[in-house]
């Protein structure tokens, strides 16, 4: 039941944030329960960005529905597409060459960090700092010039096909990594200067928005939020994907489930994901980018499902097929959604001003949340 | 008074740290070197984009008006949004045999998601993706566009 915006019967204010407010990250609609600045209820409203992408792929055969993934977890795309290229080389049994699961994970990773650091950006945004977005972006945008050179795209890629990638990695690929791997070690200091040592920052972050392990878990959260309150569940790590099981990287894990924890939480994955890629960078082993896959793909009879870790939290495609060129019903569970379901319990008791902080640690992605 | 000078103290720790993320701020404005940002119109003629950027379908031609296209609508079975359609003929050759060839090539751009997989489908590689990012036109009817030129014909041995 929707109650009316306005005063209710026991003195509260009500009132709406979004879903066009800057601090909400896109079009994601709360409705408040204020008892004076103390957040009593909040309940999201979704659907303003909903545009069937499930339906959408029940009529797109299985090399075409991949595309529209990236719409979902805009700024994960190649996790999200790797998630579905995965189920569908599930049914299809075929073996990915090495050379393309090491270019997928490189790739992955990258997107990982380009995701973390847009995050960084808004986040430090919503509490009041501006000055971290441009230098979030100065780096985001090396990323964003490696993807364009390999994939021919800077968002949306659809560089992940069934079977492997697309093409070959660019010749310049390694070097340019290198050196933004080096650039921007030198520059993570500065990240630490600006943001994390500063003591309003903190203020505004400790002991708020707390969520305990218990909850973590029952709310289903996934990704960085349910690591901060120390729920292990790095899917690299738990169920690892190509080549993921024989690389060295830590699991980042918090105790305390605080907007701090989850914050540092995204901070060290960024360092390890900087170490996943100093291990492959020059160990991409040669040999074929693609394996062998028919013209028009064909998934026998049955249901598929796989995981991955998107910067976000755990994904899962889950697709029935019945035998023919196109799904019979494909399942997305969004990290966002989990995470999103839990900021009612986050925020109850805290101010209003700090709602929006607590919100800039979950790093909502609302089409992905909406679909 | 304990409680004053730990006011003091926070109050303090707070203008050092604000200080701390100034100064870096500082060293930006004054070191225009480390400026990455572009000036985009101006820029145009030197403007570099790689070259798998995908901006939009071209079918290539070669100097003599040929292009590579068999119309074998593999890149329109592939298009997951209807972009490409594709308009065939039967042309008849000496011998009195008909051959399936190509009469017009209609490229949507505005329903294209630049998804590359019409690219990818192609068996005599005729399309391809071009560099051009600047579509935007006063009215949408232009985006509708024929891309096989006015007289062209299969290359010689492309089948």
């Amino acid at each position: 039941m929707i109650e009316e915006v306005g005063t209710s019967t026991d003195g509260d204010l009500i009132i709406n944030i979004g879903p066009q407010h800057p601090s909400t990250h896109g079009v994601l609609h709360l409705v408040v329960t204020l008892n004076g600045e103390t957040v009593k209820k909040v309940e999201p409203h979704l659907g303003y960005i909903h545009r069937s992408i499930e339906k959408m792929c029940e009529s797109l055969s299985y090399r075409q529905f991949i595309y529209v993934t990236s719409r979902m977890d805009y700024l994960s795309s190649h996790i999200n597409n790797l998630g579905c290229a995965h189920a569908v080389e599930k049914g299809l049994q075929v073996e990915i060459p090495e050379r393309a699961q090491v270019i997928r994970v490189l790739m992955s990773e990258l997107t990982r960090l380009a995701s973390h650091q847009l995050w960084w950006g808004a986040m430090a945004m919503d509490i009041g700092a501006i000055t971290p977005f441009f230098h979030a972006f100065r780096e985001r945008e090396m990323i964003n010039d490696i993807m364009e050179e390999t994939c021919g795209a800077r968002l949306t890629m659809n560089y992940m096909v069934p079977g492997g990638v697309m093409y070959d990695l660019h010749p310049d690929f390694q070097k340019k990594v290198k050196e933004f791997v080096q650039f921007f070690r030198s520059k993570f200091d500065e990240y630490d200067e600006l943001l994390t040592g500063n003591v309003i920052f903190q203020a505004r972050t400790k002991n708020v928005g707390i969520i305990s392990k218990e909850d973590a878990i029952s709310y289903g959260c996934t990704g960085p939020v349910a690591r901060a309150a120390g729920v292990s569940c790095d899917v690299r790590k738990l169920f690892p994907y190509d080549v993921y099981g024989k690389l060295q990287f830590d699991e980042v894990l918090m105790e305390a489930g605080d907007s701090f924890a989850r914050y540092q939480v995204r901070m060290g994955e960024m360092r390890q994901s900087l170490s996943i890629i100093d291990q492959l960078i020059d160990n991409i082993p040669e040999g074929e980018f693609q394996a062998k896959t028919k013209a028009v793909l064909k998934l026998p009879k049955g249901e598929y499902y796989s995981i991955v870790e998107t910067a976000r939290g755990e994904l899962g495609v889950y697709i029935i097929s019945e035998g023919g060129m196109t799904p019979y019903r494909i399942k997305f569970r969004s990290p966002g959604f989990s995470n999103l379901s839990a900021l009612d319990h986050m925020a109850r008791g805290s101010k209003i001003g700090d709602l929006v902080a607590i919100m800039g640690t979950l790093d909502l992605v609302i089409p992905d949340i909406d679909r | 008074m304990s409680f004053i000078k730990e006011y003091i103290r926070t109050v303090y720790r707070a203008v050092s740290s604000l200080l701390k993320g100034m100064k870096l701020t500082g060293y930006y404005f004054t070191h225009h070197k480390e400026i990455i940002t572009q000036n985009y119109p101006e820029n145009r003629d030197t403007l570099n984009l790689p070259e798998r950027f995908r901006g939009e379908v071209v079918l290539t031609h070669n100097e003599d008006n040929e292009h590579r296209c068999t119309g074998c609508t593999a890149c329109e079975l592939a298009c997951p949004n209807g972009t490409i359609k594709i308009i065939t003929q039967f042309d008849v050759n000496e011998e009195g045999k008909k051959k399936k060839a190509l009469n017009t090539f209609i490229y949507h751009l505005e329903l294209c998601t630049m998804c590359n997989l019409c690219i990818v489908a192609c068996p005599t590689d005729a399309i391809k993706m071009a560099q051009n990012f600047e579509h935007s036109v006063y009215d949408r009817s232009k985006l509708t566009k024929t891309l096989n030129a006015p007289g062209s014909k299969l290359m010689e041995g492309v089948e």
